[in-house]
């Protein structure tokens, strides 16, 4: 689905991304994973394509990324913090979303979900900071695309909205979608990715399944695997 | 480019400053033909504020829609548009709806008045052309400032700044080479001078049309020299339209390369 090859990125003289090696499978939830300032974010915008990278590659579904744009219509994306024009309504949001990229039905049903009905005629700079990220939610599933990105998609969300955000994960999983999530909530990290990719200093230090990381650190739960990895590498 | 275009432009539209900019024209033009009660006059006095003004609003304007639409922009970037279809889409929503402000601000009143009655239609449709050209020429500047400022308060002060040095203090310079060089041939100086600001060239041109050599002063009257009324109005037109192009080129060239 998505391959990266030797991508290296710097900002001004801060190296974020330092030769990442990447091949995602179709199919499945991948979780990136990593410290603050590891680097997921800037590897997620590159194959984005919103940020542009010094060196590398970068193939999703089989076409070269660089310099094109039509990609993207193949890619759902949630952005990690929902930063919207304040002065739309929520519900003028999705129509001119949908009218960007293309019409679709699937709206309705998320809204339901989310229970964002009431919402839908307010400004989205009066919104809460969880119902924002409701409205990101809707925004990001309702194309129904073969690759879906969520970055921190957990942020702000109450443990209701979160069962049912689990729901759909997985629901898009069983249609043989590729899912690609970063977060910081390692419970949430187990219960639901089938592989992890774990970032550390611009490189990936580790890929595979939660059992493999087990083993490979000699940690009886996933939480502490990660806080070894941390702890071993100094970070 | 035309559905982001669109947006922008609606965007605008509601927002108040759009209706304070059209009623600050309208108000203007009220004021001066009344105060005038001539045509001609009102022309030229509202040259003077245009000339000033216009680029003001235009350089104000682009870098606070660029710095205010960050976050939209940042949803567009992750959607399949091109990325000089975003930039390009939101400079015009900019500077047609701040052209069409002035033109409808000015021109409502100057209709009333009994414009089309009137021989002063093609100066009156002059100033307007190049109110419009001094917004386009002066948001697309704005916006390039944005594009390489990351920093809200540095690109505000470099807008202000180049705002400054085009509308105040280029003239200044301008002036003491030419009293500091008064003994060679300063033709084709003053003529390339006038050429390299764009506020000079448009109170050159519009000058020009209104044939009121008092007020050329030096480089308009080389410049009339020069070029001849007729030839001279093309010469202006084509590089007022060099001024538009080349910072919308530098829009799109610097949009691809930038991270978000």
């Amino acid at each position: 689905m998505v391959t990266i090859e030797n991508l290296h990125k710097k900002f001004g003289k801060n190296t974020v991304l330092s030769g990442v090696d990447l091949t995602i499978a179709d199919g499945g939830i991948f979780a990136v994973l990593g410290p603050n300032g590891s680097g997921k974010t800037t590897l997620i915008k590159s194959i984005l394509g919103m940020v542009i990278p010094n060196k590398g590659t970068i193939t999703v579904l089989g076409e070269n990324i660089k310099k094109k744009s039509n990609y993207r219509h193949k890619i759902d994306y949630l952005p990690q913090i929902a930063n919207f024009p304040s002065n739309l309504r929520v519900k003028e949001l999705i129509k001119m979303i949908k009218d960007l990229r293309k019409p679709t039905n699937e709206d309705e049903r998320l809204i339901q979900l989310f229970k964002l009905e009431p919402f839908l005629n307010k400004k989205l700079g009066t919104l809460s900071g969880g119902t924002k990220q409701k409205v990101n939610l809707v925004l990001a599933f309702m194309f129904d695309s073969p690759l879906i990105i969520l970055d921190e998609p957990t942020t702000g969300l109450d443990p209701v909205s979160l069962i049912r955000l689990k729901d759909l994960i997985k629901a898009e999983k069983t249609k043989g979608k590729t899912i690609l999530i970063t977060s910081h909530i390692m419970s949430f990290v187990e219960e639901i990715s089938d592989e992890i990719v774990f970032i550390l200093e611009g490189e990936i230090y580790f890929k595979g399944s939660i059992q493999k990381l087990k083993i490979k650190t000699n940690q009886p739960d996933f939480e502490h695997a990660i806080a070894s990895i941390l702890s071993d590498n100094d970070v | 480019m035309f559905k982001i275009l669109k947006y922008s432009f609606y965007d605008l539209m509601r927002s108040r400053w759009s209706y304070v900019y059209f009623a600050f024209y309208l108000l203007l033009g009220i004021v001066l033909l009344f105060l005038n009660n001539d045509l001609s006059k009102a022309v030229i006095t509202l040259m003077n504020v245009i000339i000033v003004l216009v680029p003001l609003i235009g350089t104000i304007f682009g870098v606070m829609y660029y710095y205010n639409s960050q976050e939209f922009t940042e949803l567009l970037l992750a959607q399949p548009i091109k990325r000089s279809s975003i930039f390009l889409g939101q400079y015009l929503g900019v500077a047609l709806s701040l052209s069409m402000s002035l033109i409808l601000g000015l021109g409502i009143p100057f209709i009333f008045y009994g414009l089309f009655e009137s021989t002063t239609i093609w100066d009156f449709s002059l100033l307007l052309i190049t109110g419009t050209f001094l917004t386009l020429i002066f948001t697309a500047l704005a916006f390039n400032i944005a594009l390489s400022n990351e920093n809200k308060i540095k690109g505000f002060g470099y807008a202000i700044l180049l705002w400054l040095f085009l509308a105040v203090i280029y003239d200044g310079l301008f002036l003491m080479t030419l009293v500091m060089f008064d003994d060679y041939p300063l033709d084709k100086v003053s003529l390339i001078g006038t050429m390299l600001n764009p506020i000079d060239l448009s109170r050159t041109l519009i000058l020009l049309k209104l044939d009121i050599s008092a007020l050329l002063g030096y480089t308009g009257a080389v410049f009339k020299q020069f070029f001849g009324t007729s030839f001279g109005l093309i010469v202006s037109f084509i590089t007022l339209t060099v001024w538009v192009v080349l910072p919308v080129f530098r829009i799109v060239f610097k949009s691809k390369k930038k991270d978000f």
